[in-house]
């Protein structure tokens, strides 16, 4: 499986484009970092990409066809605040269904405690939110992982803890990974290649 | 309220008004229509314990009068504000989840209905509609729905850009799915907000109305046709038969939105974990 970005134009305003003509691709099981300086557009290509964005010309291709239009996407965004990714009136047990029903184990092995999900999104802490934000993207249907700065205002040992976990079962399913990040060091540890997006 | 915290105090603040409300209700359609026979013996008295409201001048008791008028008004009003805050919701939430143009549609007739005066259109349908109670509330509940319906579609539009609703709809969940699981609980707060800001609404257009005589009949004990009977009999000094009423009028209208208010602070998601 490959997902592909291909001469994607993009821009919020008319006559600026943020992304002219940008390509980039990722296979089934590799670990692509995508970094570049702030407001430079990686946050809009991995929006793209998952299918959130229509860009302007160009295309998201998955495996050479476009991205479904409905049903569960291969592609799933994990975003920078989790908080954000959850309705506040729900309580994690409902928003977790919504996507799918992982079984006890792979709750365990995310770090995902059964308590949460009686509990409403405020009031658990912003890591333990990302986690459950990650085990939900983590459907059987998902073949592509889009990971948006997703442990940039977390603790080192959170962050680390965080990503273990994601490449493990990365590795495991066969999954392609998209890191979008400004942390070079991040980068290196955890992906196999990187892509420069901008000036850099 | 020592001992209690801020939301157990809320939903007895909310429940005391609650009760209340309904025991005006009740108490207008519990008391029997030969409390309001006329008693020429007692035409015109001042309040006293007897009559704490006064009596008119066929000597019915005002307090009667009163609790009847109030019944008949919190009937009229709830059954307007209700029709009127669900066609706003049906409306908002249309315009903002469904297509552009029928946002576009919405807009329009959001327009249309503002830019004509409120009372010239009730009572235009008050009479397509053969007056009376039912012409009332329709020609109230067919034109209060605009400004809520605004409300609520510029907080449906707000909901529908969250990233919880893009997220929702790549784990395969269909567009009306997300309108009625995620955005519409929202609603909840304006919707009730709504609600209360309409009822002084009709019951003021139901009184007004009556007052001008387009309203509910003269015979019915509504609080429009109190008023409108007491003005005749102001200047010679008979205050009690204005004043009573109104305020009492007044006085619902108040407790309606405290309880209004009281539900919203126990329906808010961020106030509801205090």
């Amino acid at each position: 499986m490959l997902l592909e970005a291909r001469d994607i134009v993009f821009g919020y305003e008319r006559g600026k484009a943020v992304l002219d003509g940008v390509s980039l691709s990722v296979e089934a099981g590799g670990r692509v970092a995508l970094v570049g300086p702030s407001g430079c557009g990686k946050s809009t290509l991995a929006r793209i990409l998952a299918g959130y964005l229509k860009p302007r010309s160009g295309e998201a291709l998955i495996d050479g066809s476009p991205l479904p239009k409905r049903g569960f996407c291969p592609v799933q965004l994990i975003y920078q605040h989790p908080e954000k990714a959850l309705n506040p009136r729900w309580k994690l047990g409902r928003a977790l269904a919504e996507a799918w029903r992982p079984d006890d184990r792979f709750l365990e092995a995310m770090g995902v405690e059964k308590a949460w999900l009686d509990r409403y999104p405020a009031e658990l802490s912003g890591g333990e939110l990302q986690r459950f934000c990650v085990t939900r993207a983590l459907g059987p249907e998902t073949r592509f992982v889009i990971a948006d700065e997703i442990s940039s205002m977390l603790d080192v040992i959170t962050q680390a803890q965080i990503w273990e976990a994601l490449l493990d079962v990365a590795e495991k399913r066969g999954l392609g990974l998209l890191a979008v990040t400004h942390d070079a060091e991040l980068a290196r540890r955890v992906c196999s290649r990187t892509v420069r997006l901008g000036d850099g | 309220m020592r001992g209690l915290n801020r939301r157990a105090a809320a939903a007895m603040t909310a429940a005391a008004a609650f009760a209340l409300i309904v025991a005006i209700y009740a108490g207008g359609a519990l008391l029997p229509d030969t409390a309001l026979a006329a008693d020429f013996s007692q035409k015109g008295l001042p309040p006293s314990w007897a009559h704490p409201f006064g009596t008119d001048f066929l000597g019915r008791d005002m307090l009667v009068r009163t609790v009847k008028g109030l019944s008949l008004s919190l009937t009229v009003g709830a059954a307007a504000s209700t029709a009127s805050a669900l066609i706003a919701l049906a409306v908002g939430m249309a315009a903002a989840m469904g297509r552009r143009w029928v946002d576009h549609g919405v807009n329009w007739l959001i327009d249309l209905f503002m830019s004509v005066p409120h009372t010239v259109l009730i009572i235009l349908i008050s009479i397509a509609l053969s007056r009376g109670a039912t012409g009332l509330m329709a020609g109230i509940a067919l034109t209060h729905w605009v400004s809520l319906a605004r409300v609520i579609r510029g907080e449906a539009l707000q909901i529908r850009s969250e990233q919880y609703i893009a997220a929702s709809r790549r784990f395969g969940r269909s567009p009306l799915w997300v309108a009625r699981n995620h955005v519409l609980p929202h609603m909840a707060p304006q919707f009730l907000v709504g609600l209360v800001l309409l009822f002084p609404h009709a019951v003021m257009h139901e009184s007004g109305l009556t007052f001008l005589g387009f309203g509910l009949p003269p015979e019915q004990p509504a609080i429009g046709i109190i008023l409108s009977e007491s003005m005749r009999y102001i200047s010679s000094g008979a205050l009690w038969l204005a004043f009573f009423p109104g305020a009492s009028l007044v006085a619902l209208v108040l407790l309606i939105d405290k309880l209004g208010n009281t539900a919203r602070h126990l329906l808010e998601p961020k106030e509801a974990q205090l």
